[in-house]
């Protein structure tokens, strides 16, 4: 180690500004401990067995499923005969659906690498670590932004004819208003739930919720041409 | 008086032979059942204790263990999936029908196999949405988040070099619609295609790659994520620590003052 102090004694209290703190602990005062007393469990046996049965139970599930429903297979791989349609994995489709609407750039890379961005600097922000609801502060800035970015969206997705991407997002942003409409202090619990959704619950909920309803429309509603088909008639 | 069985298995626990094996001894002490779990190569990953909170159902669905789980089940079906495999076409979709007419329990085997990948893409996604909507990805946790999403493209992508390996239209469709995405990347994605692919189109070259990626490079790299995965799990602080609250609830966390040294 250098030489000569390289410590600085003071007085504070937030961690963001001075991350290293020297406290001092007098004799009449106690230092305040986070600390929790909770209740422990020893992970052998408790947990590992718990988690034994889970996956037991879960391999029961998996073998009965096989017994019952054999893994598809088709004829032998033709590169001169194309089914129609060709689809992708299932967990694919929602991408696929996007491809029958934009360019492969935008659809196919631009769209899965923001996902995957967003997914990564998610805990990142400090927006989403206080986890404070959308709209309980800086309220009519906010409120702004939050409408111009919804009839933006809506806009855009309903220029390029994408309605299944539209629905999702319309109920999504009927839901926001109504958290915009009440506070901590709203009359129903639902509405207090809602006023205390931070800005990083609505947009996961809305991405889950895309995710749902493309994956599922590429699985079942799209035939021959990817056009759209009803499942029960066919 | 006869002996119960426990006595029987905690005589040979106490065994020298066992004990050269497993270190932890005989006894059922919190000691010895911290030991079970520090001196074991694969449980020393795990933390001694838990949060009694997080043992009910509700708060975590066991999503993460499922997904063990359903790994373990793929690595050893595959292993076994192996023995009756040749990568190469068309070969492979002969060992495929042999699989389903000929040999003993092959259809079954393969079937598992499948179902339990379509189970593990969904569980590994339904474990993402689950630690989000928790707010399990807060510090100090932010870096074993980013870790599960590396986890996610690696189960994307054990998923779907898997698909291509039966070498049926079903395979071979949905790798050519796949490739066409990766080659719509700007500048490098034709150049991407063809690593993938071993060439411009799906054929033989392909096939012996996803087969190399499946059974060796990506189950590898995904047990070296597994590995860090979990124990960051004990690193960051375990289950449902309190510093992964959001600040607001933290700050009505009543502090409590620590007893006065006597």
């Amino acid at each position: 180690m250098s030489d000569g102090k390289d410590f600085v004694t003071g007085v504070d209290s937030s961690a963001k500004r001075s991350p290293r703190r020297v406290v001092f602990v007098t004799r009449r005062t106690s230092a305040q401990v986070k600390a929790v007393d909770e209740a422990e469990v020893q992970t052998f046996p408790e947990v590992l067995f718990r988690g034994a049965v889970a996956v037991e139970l879960l391999a029961i599930a998996l073998v009965a499923v096989s017994l019952l429903f054999s893994a598809p297979l088709e004829g032998l791989a033709d590169p001169s005969h194309t089914p129609n349609p060709a689809k992708a994995p299932w967990y694919f489709l929602g991408l696929q659906e996007m491809l029958h609407y934009f360019p492969p750039v935008v659809a196919g890379v631009l769209v899965p690498g923001l996902v995957v961005m967003a997914l990564i600097v998610i805990p990142y922000f400090n927006i989403n670590v206080e986890a404070e609801g959308l709209f309980s502060k800086d309220r009519e800035r906010r409120l702004r932004v939050f409408y111009i970015v919804a009839v933006a969206l809506s806009i855009f997705l309903f220029s390029f004819h994408v309605y299944v991407a539209l629905v999702p997002t319309l109920i999504v942003v009927a839901f926001m208003v109504a958290a915009a409409q009440s506070s901590l202090q709203s009359p129903g619990s639902f509405r207090r739930y809602l006023a205390a959704k931070p800005l990083s619950y609505w947009i996961m909920t809305w991405f889950l919720f895309e995710l749902v309803v493309l994956t599922a429309v590429g699985t079942f509603f799209r035939g021959p041409g990817w056009s759209w088909v009803w499942p029960w008639r066919s | 008086m006869a002996k119960t069985l426990e006595q029987y298995f905690d005589e040979l626990r106490g065994t020298r032979v066992w004990r050269s094996v497993f270190r932890s001894g005989t006894g059922s002490s919190p000691l010895h059942r911290s030991l079970v779990i520090q001196q074991n190569v694969f449980f020393h990953l795990f933390a001694t204790k838990v949060r009694r909170r997080m043992m009910s159902f509700s708060a975590t669905w066991y999503l993460g263990t499922l997904t063990l789980g359903t790994f373990v089940i793929l690595v050893i079906t595959g292993i076994l999936l192996m023995l009756y495999y040749h990568p190469s076409a068309p070969q492979a979709y002969a060992d495929t029908k042999d699989l389903q007419f000929v040999v003993s329990s092959g259809l079954f085997l393969r079937s598992l196999h499948r179902w339990s990948a379509h189970a593990m893409v969904f569980l590994v996604f339904a474990h993402m949405f689950k630690v989000f909507y928790r707010g399990a990805y807060r510090p100090p946790r932010e870096f074993n988040w980013v870790i599960g999403v590396v986890l996610l493209l690696m189960t994307l992508l054990l998923s779907y070099t898997g698909y291509l390996l039966p070498w049926d239209q079903l395979a071979y469709w949905a790798i050519t619609v796949g490739s066409n995405i990766a080659s719509a990347a700007p500048f490098v994605g034709d150049k991407i295609r063809f690593m993938l692919l071993g060439g411009n189109l799906v054929n033989a070259n392909a096939l012996l790659r996803f087969y190399v990626l499946h059974c060796m490079i990506l189950p590898l790299v995904a047990m070296f994520f597994i590995a860090i995965h979990f124990w960051r799990i004990r690193k960051d602080g375990g289950l449902y620590s309190l510093q992964s609250q959001p600040k607001v609830a933290a700050a009505a966390t009543p502090l409590t003052p620590a007893k006065e040294a006597q």
